[in-house]
């Protein structure tokens, strides 16, 4: 199968415009004829839906939490980017467009960028107008923040807690729809296989997470809104619920996994602090505008931070990177936060750790403003250490965060199975090998509010309006593979709990697929993974039945997919033999340390199809065309 | 390791929906003050799984306070004994070694246990369906900054806002009222000009709805105040019944 991305000719500018123009449409009276559904409430999931019932299609949306509002984007903290150029700086559409591209180091696609940096300034509009409280001046208009990897001012926030805010309003949309019974809301719901019918997505098989039943939903189309992958890692700043299955099980039914090795390092993090730990908390990246990220000149340095000088410091960051400073995109600040620890200046008790400093900040603005910025993210710190940040600086460390790689998806978001698109975080679209701060909530809300609304119609106005029946042999083979695999869980009976083989996994992953990746390693950590899931088919203990709650259940076959996962995560590591944003190959660095990348050979997306089980995956390669801008070396200097 | 600390857990379990519960006594050993509480659960649930025995099922998720997902009744209070902390974020730090610590569900008769200390708060999303939202479709809508907002209202807006629809508020009353979550949202669009024009029916439904889910009365005792995890202010519950009344007397 060769991969078409479907991404419109014509100028930038004008791509989705007119590509919008030459999408079929359903008539307004058609559209009730068509089921669609949404797996997932985020960002992603939430205004999709709510759109789509909006414009007139039949929504089911399935979540497993017991709310649509409880999705993980509701713990994005520092903002939203918009190319409004509120603050008269310089910003544009078209600045936005190419600070992400190059802040992705140049391995997203240019049309899927642009349109994005598009539509950006419609989703602030559209939450302003759903009550969404976004922080203001005094004179009653919005007020901006900067982020990393860009110039500009043009991060949209509601404190520390923007994803909550913007999530809220997406829910309220929601429960209006779910009020008029466009939208059928299946909370604790979890979706365990697409079903697929005459080679197209028609359908789900679900597990009710409370009784245990296993249910089977058809429609005209399926949409996964299911987020990142990324406790794969096990300690990061997931949520514990946060899981690979939905994609990772439509990746085995013909969805093609982009770029599944693209994971993001977040440089704020509270670090770890011992085995008992169950997730890493994030500091929002926002507090890198007013912290000051250093570490001691001299090795081993045991002073309190206090009491080292200021000459005795070292401002990294500032001092390696003059114009961006702090602001350096994340791959970058994560990665010279482990340099620093690998010369053995890193602080606390694991050497594992930078300070991130506010005196300055605290003594230039004053306790109280320094407050209402991030006073809740002090108090979180400070619950969670035990330290008081106004008084002494935080230690930080980068933890897995987010996962640029996902479902390949074409222009219109739908995946490699026709009928089957993918949304959000799920899909790999728009970040390239690395995310800039504040596109989370973006492109969340841009595939959800403004592109798969109008996109998804194209697709439908050629489906017969007839309602797919629950009941043919395709639903029943399905539900039965499902019922198997809980069946297998249930009744191995082992010694090890699912919770030790996802901690082992996740060591695994971080050992040989994290920050920093060679090819021995990676090799090595395939072998490792591979044993694991040897073992963890044999040797895993679930307790309890299926037909119940049972959270040890859910939690194994979540794990089961990962074991898969980080397997292809190494494979794609392995293939791409140069560094590039997230992505960081020890063996392909420039003298000063920094990724080399190699556009000859690798501009491309590595699109794997799933090629049966215990069988290598094959790779596609979707080669990216800079038609409108140059690549180059990406300098912060 | 030192400073570690052994506790008896008294731990609510229930089968079901349906089934009797009754009160398990459990042994958490070698707790480091370090932990948070769910972590400290889940030490206890891998020593149950070891034993052949069932875990205690409990909701979390996000464990950084913001998904609202974690409940739990600590020792007679909801997310335990700190202000403004949600259960995953309180630490075993607060706690000494030797004590015994009693842990239920949420009671109410408007959230159903389903199992040990899991609840059903659906209720709480029939009442946002009820009118927590402006009618506002995708697309179509003025530019962001047509409307200018006072900072004030804005910021006090944030503040109800910020409710995580964990149910402490309903938990801690001895009514099991939800006034305090439901004004939060009635506040929210009450205090914003794009939640005007649906002011009335917005608070009318809300209620109605509420009222019908077999939440109790408010008396004023103001614990959802008290043991709300985002602190948000009973104030907000003054503003709902204004708003209530005012839609009644001009409706």
């Amino acid at each position: 199968m060769t991969l078409n991305s479907n991404a419109p000719s014509g100028p930038l500018a004008e791509k989705w415009n007119n590509h919008k123009f030459n999408l079929k449409l359903v008539n307004p009276a058609n559209k009730r004829k068509y089921d669609i559904i949404i797996v997932g409430t985020g960002l992603a999931g939430a205004s999709a839906a709510a759109s789509l019932a909006e414009l007139g299609y039949n929504v089911k949306t399935f979540c497993v939490q017991d709310s649509p509002r409880r999705a993980h984007s509701i713990a994005a903290q520092g903002g939203i980017n918009a190319a409004k150029n509120y603050r008269n700086d310089g910003d544009s559409v078209y600045r936005l467009f190419y600070d992400t591209l190059k802040g992705g180091d140049y391995r997203a696609r240019e049309s899927n960028v642009y349109r994005l940096a598009q539509v950006s300034v419609n989703i602030i509009d559209q939450c302003v107008a759903q009550g969404v409280p976004f922080a203001r001046e005094y004179g009653g208009l919005l007020d901006n923040r900067s982020f990393g990897g860009a110039q500009v001012s043009r991060t949209f926030y509601a404190k520390g807690q923007t994803g909550q805010q913007l999530l809220l309003g997406a829910y309220s949309a929601m429960n209006r729809q779910i009020a008029t019974g466009k939208i059928q809301s299946y909370t604790r719901h979890e979706m365990l296989d697409v079903v697929m019918v005459d080679g197209k997505a028609r359908g789900i098989i679900a597990r009710d997470l409370v009784t245990g039943q296993i249910e089977r939903h058809s429609a005209h189309a399926v949409v996964l809104c299911t987020g990142g992958y990324g406790n794969v890692f096990y300690l990061t700043t997931y949520a514990r619920g946060s899981n690979v299955t939905a994609i990772w099980r439509a990746h085995k039914k013909g969805a093609y996994f982009g770029n599944p090795c693209f994971t993001q390092m977040h440089p704020t993090c509270i670090p770890v602090s011992g085995d008992h730990q169950s997730k890493l908390t994030l500091m929002s990246a926002s507090v890198r505008k007013d912290g000051r990220i250093w570490v001691p000149l001299k090795k081993g340095d045991n002073r309190k931070p206090e009491d080292i000088p200021e000459a005795e410091r070292d401002y990294y960051l500032e001092r390696i990177y003059p114009s961006f400073g702090n602001l350096v995109p994340r791959d970058i600040a994560s990665r010279k936060a482990k340099e620093m620890c690998d010369q053995g200046r890193g602080v606390g008790a694991s050497g594992l750790a930078v300070y991130l400093d506010f005196s300055d900040a605290i003594n230039r603005l004053g306790e109280s403003t320094v407050a209402s910025r991030y006073g809740n993210l002090f108090d979180m710190y400070k619950q969670i250490t035990g330290e008081n940040p106004y008084k002494t600086p935080m230690r930080i460390y980068p933890a897995v965060h987010y996962t640029m790689g996902g479902l390949w998806v074409d222009y219109n978001l739908m995946t490699t199975i026709p009928g089957l698109y993918a949304c959000g975080e799920a899909n790999f679209s728009d970040h390239g090998a690395n995310r800039l701060g504040a596109s989370a909530l973006m492109q969340g809300l841009a595939d959800g509010y403004f592109v798969l609304p109008y996109t998804i119609g194209d697709y439908l106005a050629g489906e017969e309006r007839k309602e797919v029946s629950i009941d043919s042999p395709e639903f029943v083979a399905a539900e039965k593979s499902v019922k198997d695999q809980l069946q297998k869980l249930l009744s191995i009976n082992g010694n090890k709990t699912v919770h030790e083989f996802q901690r082992e996994l996740g060591l695994i992953m971080w050992n040989h697929c994290g920050m920093a990746r060679n090819e021995n390693g990676l090799k090595e950590g395939i072998q490792k993974i591979k044993a694991l899931r040897t073992e963890f088919w044999n040797n895993i203990k679930v307790p309890g039945v299926g037909e119940e709650l049972n959270q040890n259940l859910e939690r194994a076959g979540r794990v089961a997919d990962f074991l898969e996962l980080g397997e292809l995560m190494m494979q794609d590591a392995l293939q791409r033999n140069e560094s590039c944003g997230g992505h960081f190959r020890e063996e392909y660095q420039t003298p000063e340390g920094e990724a080399l990348r190699d556009d000859d050979n690798y501009a491309y997306v590595a699109a794997w199809e799933y090629k049966g089980e215990n069988q290598p995956s094959e790779m596609h390669k979707e080669k990216l065309e800079y038609e409108f801008i140059k690549r180059s070396q990406r300098s912060y200097k | 390791m030192s400073g570690n600390m052994n506790l008896t857990l008294k731990v609510w379990r229930q089968k079901s929906q349906n089934a009797q519960g009754a009160f398990e006594t459990y042994e958490a050993k070698n707790i480091s003050p370090d932990m948070s509480f769910l972590e400290m659960m889940d030490v206890v649930n891998e020593d149950l799984i070891k034993a052949g025995k069932e875990p205690i099922a409990f909701d979390h998720d996000c464990r950084e306070g913001i998904c609202g997902m974690c409940s739990m009744y600590i020792n007679g209070r909801a997310h335990g004994p700190l202000k403004g902390v949600t259960t995953c974020q309180l630490h075993m730090r607060s706690f000494s070694s030797g004590e015994t610590i009693t842990i239920e569900p949420w009671r109410a008769s408007a959230f159903p246990v389903l199992r040990d200390l899991v609840v059903d708060r659906t209720a709480f999303e029939r009442i946002q369906q009820a009118g927590g939202y402006v009618s506002v479709n995708t697309g179509s809508v003025p530019d962001a900054n047509a409307i200018p907002i006072s900072k004030e209202n804005a910021d006090e807006a944030f503040l109800s806002a910020a409710c995580i629809g964990c149910g402490a508020c309903v938990a801690a009353c001895k009514n099991s009222s939800a006034m305090l979550f439901v004004s939060a949202k009635v506040s929210q669009y009450a205090l914003l000009p794009q939640g005007n024009v649906e002011r009335k029916e917005r608070v009318l439904k809300m209620v109605s709805q509420m009222d019908q889910e077999g939440f109790g009365n408010c008396s004023n005792t103001e614990a959802c105040e008290a043991e709300c995890p985002k602190e948000i202010k009973v104030t907000n519950i003054a503003r709902m019944n204004r708003e209530f009344l005012r839609a009644k007397l001009f409706s």
